[in-house]
């Protein structure tokens, strides 16, 4: 009946088309030349291109790391290229309709309309495509609340004070290898400001699409939410299917001001590889937030794409009484590897962390879930609960769990749960004796696995979600 | 309803069933009985055609129809359903999504309209009622932390809601009390008609003082060896199934 399962599984990607658009692509290697061109491709100030370099001359000194439960051939950083726009974007559109209608096409397809009358209400959406940022929508709109939300290469220009003062300020420069690499080439990416005591009007979202070859795609996303502010982003990700792998390696920045909220959500639906693990992409992501007093971040990801992905959302509980969560769901089948997991650093009094990491492994794939939990010596009545499920599909795919937990604090209370469980033959002849079709039978069983996540991602984006698990909803939002 | 014609089969290379014969008539209901290890789970299990469950021999006629041509998710649609013996748990599904799901599929399969969320839960409440289950039975996930008696009640609400044409109970009583064994019977009682088939699988004739049974067989050593009234079961409690025979001495009823 594994077997079945199996069937049930293997679903074709169906992102995995390429867009004939024209491209302006750089030429593969890195050195500082490439990187200065980058900086003056975007017209940066002076200090940025320091920036740039300082990391690149870090990062040069920095090794790989290897301590993640992942094998992946070694990469070669001359092959990439690092940099690919669309040749229409010379002139950055000012609205859609001067956007490359091919452009919108690729949208479309996947399933994200861009025209803001036929979009889901409510949400506005940063579109990168390789390494550009294309457009924003309803920019007008929320610019009414004061909300800024533009691709980081125009915040450099409109708000350099904002940026020099947050970048790097929470993932810095020399933080880890691909955070420096990613600091010394990023191209562009999103910057939301939400100003003090505004709750931003509509879900603020960014699609994320690898369309050219041998490019990597390294974006820099940074949200600045001041003093009692309230904001809600999703970000999605997809990508063309191809025998060769591409590197992502993005930085995600939160800054919580003292009250403020930060909910943070992912889709991540890059291409895995195919069915003999060719292919596919490296997703190697550093994602950190600080949250100032009272301040609150949440992450919720759903990661089901990447042949591998190394990536822990991480929560710096810096002020009293903050609040940081992680809920998380890994699929991993074919020959798919995750390493993923979150750090929740408590340094504030009566800060409180709690962790939900839900592990799926099928196939001959590997799922690891990687977790810090560490109070500090000040992070008196300090509480993290974790809980880190695990369930397995067939016989020849792994889950494994990896917590670390460090407290120097005696007052602190750290708990930690953990439960492994295979989709049984008995629970799928159960559901099939009931009248449902195998496909539908593991839908169910994998949907509720999954349940205490998805319910915590937006209406819109669970929606997506429970489509890629090819899951039923019904019942588990609202 | 059905006609089961010879048939042998086994689990694991194992021969269990060997050329067992049995017809069941629309609205009558048949126990079977027997000593442990005679093969009552196993002919449950090769009927709603659980995996690992080989087919050597013999034939099933369900509804005109040769069973062994259908899915497992086909019989069950066509009006099989097999009350389990021990209920497996789906942690996080609940009770209401499932059975939602299950009875729309059915309905799907038989070209009826889905029902509305509404008229589901109309008609989930009434199928607790019956088997005094507290509603919050229907947002619990399914089984989990159920009691044992819970977990053969919900069974029957599940039986109830699904309207099958042959249901066959595996054990439905064991470990049950007196009063869960009451309800279960009620529920069971509630749903026969002149159409409805029961195949009741049991060890104990105390069930049967609350089902009263049309046939009660007695299955050993993989075929069905003695064919009675419900006088049958009456014997068996009384002197074991020691009178099928010396190698049945000291067998338990």
């Amino acid at each position: 009946m594994s077997e079945q399962i199996e069937q049930a599984l293997d679903r074709k990607y169906e992102a995995g088309f390429y867009s004939q658009i024209e491209s302006d692509t750089f030429e593969t290697g890195l050195d500082e030349s490439v990187i200065r061109r980058i900086s003056e491709m975007k017209k940066e100030p002076q200090w940025m291109l320091d920036w740039r370099l300082k990391a690149y001359k870090t990062w040069l000194k920095m090794d790989e790391p290897d301590w993640a439960h992942v094998k992946y051939p070694k990469i070669d950083f001359q092959a990439i290229s690092y940099y690919s726009a669309p040749k229409s974007m010379a002139d950055k559109p000012q609205s859609l309709d001067e956007v490359d209608p091919e452009l919108l096409r690729t949208y479309e397809k996947l399933g994200i309309p861009l025209h803001e009358q036929e979009m889901l209400a409510g949400v506005a959406v940063d579109i990168v495509f390789d390494s550009v940022s294309v457009i924003t929508t309803f920019r007008a709109k929320l610019e009414e609340s004061g909300v800024i939300f533009c691709s980081i290469s125009e915040a450099l220009h409109r708000f350099p004070d904002l940026v020099k003062k947050y970048l790097g300020s929470v993932v810095p420069r020399a933080d880890n290898y691909f955070a420096a690499l990613n600091s010394a080439v990023f191209t562009d990416g999103s910057f939301v400001y939400i100003p003090k005591g505004v709750r931003c009007p509509m879900e603020l979202s960014t699609y994320f699409r690898i369309n050219e070859m041998n490019t990597g795609q390294f974006e820099r996303t940074l949200i600045i939410a001041e003093e009692g502010s309230h904001v809600s982003y999703l970000e999605g990700c997809t990508a063309p299917q191809r025998d060769e792998n591409q590197l992502h390696a993005a930085v995600v920045e939160l800054v919580a001001l003292d009250d403020a909220v930060i909910k943070y959500s992912t889709v991540q639906n890059w291409y895995p590889g195919d069915e003999n693990g060719k292919g596919g992409i490296f997703n190697f992501v550093t994602k950190r937030g600080i949250c100032h007093t009272n301040a609150k971040i949440s992450w919720t990801q759903v990661e089901t794409g990447s042949a591998v992905t190394w990536k822990y959302p991480s929560c710096i509980l810096k002020g009293d009484n903050s609040v940081g969560e992680f809920y998380s769901v890994a699929l991993t089948r074919g020959y798919q590897q995750a390493d993923t997991g979150t750090k929740m650093i408590h340094l504030g009094k009566n800060t409180r962390s709690t962790i939900i990491a839900k592990g799926i492994s099928a196939g001959n794939s590997n799922n690891t879930y990687r977790g810090l939990v560490k109070m500090g010596p000040k992070a008196d009545g300090a509480r993290n609960f974790t809980e880190c499920d695990s369930l397995l599909i067939g016989n020849k795919c792994g889950a494994h769990t990896f917590p670390y937990i460090e407290s120097r604090n005696p007052s602190a209370i750290v708990e930690h749960e953990a439960t492994t469980s295979k989709v049984s033959d008995e629970q799928l002849f159960l559901c099939r004796q009931r009248g449902l079709n195998p496909e539908k039978a593991v839908s169910m069983i994998v949907n509720g696995f999954c349940k205490e996540v998805f319910k915590e991602l937006p209406m819109e984006f669970a929606v997506e979600a429970g489509k890629l698990l090819e899951i039923s909803l019904e019942g588990s939002v609202g | 309803m059905l006609k089961i014609n010879n048939l042998h089969a086994s689990v694991e290379d194992k021969v269990i069933l060997t050329g067992l014969n049995l017809e069941v008539k629309p609205g009558e209901v048949h126990a079977i009985m027997g000593p442990n290890g005679a093969g009552k789970s196993t002919l449950g299990y090769v009927l709603s055609g659980r995996d690992g469950y080989e087919v050597q021999q013999g034939d099933v006629s369900f509804k005109g129809e040769d069973l062994f041509e259908m899915d497992i998710e086909e019989r069950a649609s066509n009006g099989l359903f097999l009350a389990f013996q021990y209920p497996v748990e789906i942690p996080g599904v609940s009770n209401m999504e499932f059975m939602k799901e299950s009875v729309n599929a059915t309905r799907e399969q038989r070209g009826e309209e889905r029902l509305s969320a509404t008229e589901f839960l109309k008609k989930a409440k009434e199928a607790c009622n019956q088997v005094q289950l507290p509603l919050d039975f229907l947002k619990r996930g399914v089984n989990e932390g159920f009691s044992g008696g819970e977990k053969k009640r919900n069974e029957i609400m599940q039986m109830i809601l699904l309207q099958p044409s042959l249901c066959i109970l595996d054990e439905s009583d064991s470990g049950l009390d007196v009063d869960a064994l009451q309800v279960v019977a009620n529920g069971v009682n509630s749903q026969r008609d002149s159409t409805r088939s029961f195949i009741i699988i049991t060890h104990y004739q105390r069930l049967l003082d609350y089902i009263k049974p049309d046939f009660v067989h007695i299955l050993a050593d993989g075929k069905i060896v003695k064919t009675g009234d419900a006088s049958l079961a009456l014997r068996i409690e009384k002197e074991g199934y020691a009178f099928l025979g010396k190698e049945y001495e000291g067998a338990s009823a």
